[in-house]
């Protein structure tokens, strides 16, 4: 179970005097449980991206497969594409509709088919996941939660469907950051528990530096660079140039190194500045 | 304090949760004095009462109990609501919700246009509002093309064509990118600088840290009030409330956990280079 991207194209407005090519031959491969970051300033193809990733848009020339199937094949049904990948969009406590919150999970896993017994399982451990009690809650109106709280069923709602890519677009915005912190560690764990693909969209470069294996970098609908973190944040010209920053503790250590060479630049976590900077002051005397 | 612009007593602001539900207190019982031509930021986590307070200060909301002074006119006073608005205006963090019209420069002149204002004081005032942002370039545009962040300094552009003497900023900067981000929040500073009162509502400690002023909110009644060094001193109470502490805080402790003597009143990420190398 891998993604593959193959020289994906996508113009909206084709033929009109606005058109725009929002991908322009994109390719990258995802490997099997991977925990991968997609970054890009506003309008760089990201949203168009995910959406081509779980069918809502089509690429006018490419493929994307997913774990063998080609899900840009005409022939592939929809509700395949919606099993193997779930997408939880920014702002997803919108989204919930149901008068309880076991009804709005229940919603994903009952259009897939499943009996009433296996959607309940389902269900109750989505809730596990994300953290919330089903027995607390499940007869609950998710309009009565707090707004993390709603966000976290939203997410259920998703992860109830056992979606072999979960695909989470800047899954903490708007969140103080304690909700931020704990949504996070919620999205590790779930990625641990189910072995999945676990792509995150997010502006926040201190989260892609801290929880991803590999970060991808689009920029005018091309990937502009792809690597692991320290790879990519260690070309901060490039970076700023599209719009995009260092992770603040990097940005820190390559202004310290700028201006002394003793100083090492390519350092992302905060234990390691500390040490760091603790060293240098050390030899400093 | 002598000037102020807003006077917040004893604010009391409940809602009705649902038919049967009691109600909630979202704020409980605040003072507070806004100085004119000052930069505060408030910061709390969600649910603290923070965007309630704000939306009290222009009267978009109403106290339950308690007054709050724009000018020194209540905001009650229902014949002076727009005195009150045009005094204080407002930008919300999602710029889709804010921006109303197909083109910039008309969606900045919308509020100018509702006061009665000649059509050619609004020109003026419209350009003048798009430079400030730096977006009259784009001002012809339909805002649906623009970026996020470019969203966010129309929506700011429609708020200074109102001339506003204060400007209360709702997490601003949530939905930007890094560059939209960075750039929402120099105009902030520069509007401040040019004497508008800013009040800015964030979760980014970083930015609250830029402020002269940091008030916490907790369950609807402020926890603390002080420069952002005071403020952030006391990371530990921070922490408590589920709260942060900018970066250059949280490495300062950590290095004086580990005997390391760093002045307390380093805050910024600039602060901490200075030290570190001088």
């Amino acid at each position: 179970m891998g993604i593959i991207v193959k020289n994906i194209t996508h113009i909206y407005s084709e033929g009109l005097p606005h058109e725009t090519t929002a991908l322009d031959n994109v390719s990258f491969e995802i490997n099997d449980g991977e925990f991968v970051g997609i970054i890009g300033h506003t309008g760089s193809g990201k949203s168009t991206l995910l959406q081509h990733l779980n069918g809502l848009l089509k690429p006018k020339s490419g493929s994307i497969i997913v774990g063998g199937t080609d899900i840009t094949d005409p022939a592939c049904k929809l509700r395949d594409i919606r099993r193997k990948i779930g997408l939880v969009f920014q702002y997803p406590e919108y989204q919930l509709f149901e008068e309880t919150v076991a009804r709005d999970v229940a919603f994903g896993p009952k259009n897939l088919g499943l009996t009433e017994e296996e959607t309940e399982m389902r269900v109750k451990e989505a809730l596990g996941l994300v953290g919330l009690s089903y027995d607390e809650l499940k007869d609950k109106s998710p309009f009565e939660l707090s707004g993390g709280q709603k966000r976290r069923v939203a997410i259920a709602g998703v992860v109830a469907m056992k979606p072999e890519v979960l695909i989470l677009d800047e899954p903490t915005a708007g969140l103080d950051p304690k909700a931020h912190r704990d949504i996070l560690d919620m999205a590790e764990e779930i990625h641990e528990h189910e072995g999945n693909i676990t792509i995150l969209v997010s502006h926040n470069m201190a989260d892609i530096a801290r929880l991803c294996d590999r970060v991808i970098v689009m920029d005018k609908g091309h990937v502009a660079l792809a690597g692991t973190p320290k790879e990519v944040f260690s070309d901060e010209k490039r970076l700023t140039d599209i719009g995009l920053s260092l992770p603040p503790v990097s940005y820190l250590m390559h202004r310290l190194n700028e201006r002394n060479a003793d100083i090492k630049a390519d350092i992302m976590d905060i234990d390691a500045a500390c040490r760091e900077i603790q060293r240098f002051l050390g030899e400093k005397g | 304090m002598n000037d102020s612009i807003l006077k917040i007593e004893n604010l009391i602001f409940e809602y009705a949760q649902y038919e049967d539900g009691e109600n909630v207190r979202a704020v409980d019982d605040v003072s507070l004095e806004i100085e004119r031509g000052s930069f505060t930021a408030i910061i709390g986590r969600n649910g603290s009462g923070k965007s309630t307070l704000a939306k009290n200060i222009n009267g978009l909301l109403l106290p339950t109990s308690g007054t709050v002074y724009v000018n020194g006119i209540d905001t009650c006073d229902e014949s002076q609501i727009w005195e009150v608005r045009q005094t204080v205006g407002m930008v919300f963090q999602n710029p889709d919700n804010q921006l109303v019209s197909t083109i910039v420069e008309d969606d900045v002149a919308f509020g100018p246009e509702n006061m009665g204002i000649a059509p050619e004081e609004i020109r003026l005032r419209v350009d003048e509002a798009l430079k400030a942002v730096g977006m009259y370039e784009h001002r012809k545009k339909a805002p649906h093309l623009l970026s996020g962040g470019q969203k966010q300094r129309i929506a700011i552009a429609g708020a200074i064509a109102m001339k506003p003497e204060c400007i209360v900023f709702d997490e601003p900067t949530a939905m930007l990118d890094p560059s939209g981000r960075r750039d929402v929040m120099n105009i902030i500073k520069d509007l401040n600088k040019e004497g508008i009162t800013v009040v800015l509502i964030t979760h980014f400690m970083e930015e609250a840290a830029s402020a002269d002023r940091v008030i916490i909110m907790d369950r609807g009644v402020i926890l603390a009030d002080g420069t952002p060094q005071e403020i952030f001193k006391e990371s530990d109470k921070i922490r408590e409330i589920n709260l942060d502490v900018p970066l250059a805080v949280n490495l300062a402790d950590r290095l004086r956990k580990n005997g390391i003597d760093v002045p307390q009143n380093i805050i910024s990420t600039e602060e901490l280079i200075e030290w570190v190398l001088s």
